[in-house]
């Protein structure tokens, strides 16, 4: 299944067209995942125009091999002849090969570059292990561990944020434009309020994590990330798939 | 030169880090390529300093580079501030596409070459078949990287060499202590070529721990590791 996605960029850009012209821009991914939707939500940022190809996973093409011989997995990029897997990898390709239009995703200073790839690492680490952690228990206790877990990793974040912005007011991990950090935990939304209602906790909770959550209203409002984001009941369908037959986990209620 | 600039490079260089941690060790090649005036710090890992605990609440690990007072911590994340904070040296090529590929060999070495290789060293029966014969598929896939050139970097070593820091010292000392062989100059020629020179470069060699004491911490650790499979450094 695949469909093509053009942006139409200003005449501004006209720049960024003639470089397009080198080598199409191939997007290989599946729907729920986070790793994808942030390579879409930044090439979206840039203007970039892409191709986007949805895979089956369970029955890999030919395409997907070819591009990613050691992973087999999916986000891959494919821009003219090169391959680039791994999405943080990909993000940061996106940003450097195409410095010269849209907003920059990593900062120009050297410690706060350093500081988006350390919590950019850290809430992926942190997604797989606690949030769908939460998903994939099969005792009670497990679950009650995966959720503390995960208030400890939105607590933590809350307070990151609180660095980042203070005392300038700015919006968004990023400053004024979404950024590393940005794309890294808002990618993962939609999965982790399919969590809460697959669970039946209450995880973004704003007397708990006030400041991410304002973030979040501000990043949900952007047309791209609107656009991008998968609707969550799809989410918490696919979730409860991924319960009963991949995970084997019957929901504890 | 621009004052912010300036100041940068005046401000103190802490190192935390542990004499024959590979991870330790590649923050510690990133500062001498560039030539940069660093304090090392060595920690005791079984009675980890305050100052790591403050430097690096969140995973309590070395190394920690702390730049004035702004800590780093995660090794390839040292490494990559390392590059754009000093001048002097490339240790990342300056191409993006170039960049990317260093970046995700880097991560490939982390995630699949030396877990295979680790539990290679620490399991018996079938199970470490399983693994020894993850670890051949792994490290002939990273051989393969070097066709052509004398490092992974090119002419100098780069991010994928300071990341394979692991393969080119500790794998040798591992393996012997562990009783196999699995990186050996027969099965893999340029891997082990590699080797050599990387630890004779300048700014490795003076990181390196001397390996008769690193061969006789892990025999003496070997028991404790084979039970927990955890690395251990202290």
């Amino acid at each position: 299944m695949q469909h093509r996605s053009h942006i139409n960029f200003p005449q501004t850009l006209i720049h960024s067209q003639v470089k397009m012209a080198e080598g199409d821009l191939k997007l290989l991914g599946t729907w729920p995942s986070p790793f994808v939707l942030r390579i879409k939500m930044v090439l979206q940022q840039k203007g970039l125009s892409y191709e986007y190809l949805e895979q089956d996973l369970k029955n890999k093409g030919e395409l997907l091999l070819k591009h990613n011989p050691i992973y087999k997995k999916i986000p891959i990029l494919i821009h003219g002849d090169r391959s680039i897997c791994e999405s943080l990898v990909i993000l940061q390709y996106i940003d450097e090969n195409w410095s010269d239009i849209g907003p920059p995703l990593l900062p120009a200073d050297p410690y706060e570059r350093a500081m988006a790839r350390f919590w950019a690492a850290y809430i992926d680490e942190k997604f797989v292990g606690s949030f769908w952690g939460i998903l994939k228990a099969a005792t009670e206790e497990a679950k009650a561990e995966k959720i503390a877990d995960s208030f400890g990793v939105l607590q933590q974040l809350e307070g990151v944020f609180k660095k980042c912005s203070a005392g300038t007011g700015k919006g968004f991990f990023g400053g004024d434009t979404i950024g590393f950090i940005d794309v890294t935990l808002g990618s993962q939304l939609s999965w982790i309020k399919a969590v809460e209602k697959i669970s039946g906790v209450k995880l973004l909770d704003k007397t708990k994590i006030p400041l991410l959550m304002e973030w979040e209203k501000r990043f949900l409002a952007i047309d791209f990330v609107k656009n991008t984001l998968p609707n969550v009941e799809k989410v918490v369908e696919y979730g409860r798939l991924l319960q009963a037959t991949t995970w084997k986990v019957t929901p504890a209620k | 030169m621009p004052q912010e600039r300036e100041k940068q490079m005046e401000e103190t260089v802490k190192l935390l880090g542990t004499k024959g941690s590979p991870l330790s060790h590649r923050a510690e090649v990133a500062l001498r390529l560039k030539e940069v005036k660093f304090e090392f710090l060595n920690e005791d890992l079984a009675h980890k300093s305050d100052m790591l605990l403050r430097y690096n609440p969140i995973h309590k690990k070395v190394p920690v580079l702390v730049h004035g007072e702004k800590p780093i911590a995660e090794s390839l994340i040292v490494i990559e501030y390392v590059d754009e904070a000093f001048e002097g040296y490339n240790i990342l090529p300056r191409d993006p596409y170039e960049r990317a590929m260093a970046r995700f060999w880097a991560r490939f070495i982390d995630e699949k070459v030396i877990p295979a290789f680790w539990m290679s060293c620490w399991t018996d029966g079938e199970t470490q078949k399983g693994f020894i014969a993850q670890s051949k598929e792994t490290l002939t896939t990273l051989q393969r990287q070097l066709e052509g050139k004398r490092f992974f970097g090119g002419d100098s070593i780069g991010l994928v060499d300071l990341a394979g820091c692991m393969i080119a010292f500790w794998f040798a000392v591992l393996q012997e202590v562990a009783g196999i062989n699995l990186l050996n100059e027969e099965d893999y020629p340029v891997l082990c070529r590699w080797a050599e020179d990387y630890c004779r470069v300048g700014a490795v060699s003076e990181s390196l721990l001397d390996r008769n004491l690193l061969v006789a911490h892990f025999a003496s650790k070997k028991e404790r590791i084979f039970a927990t499979k955890a690395p251990v450094y202290d």
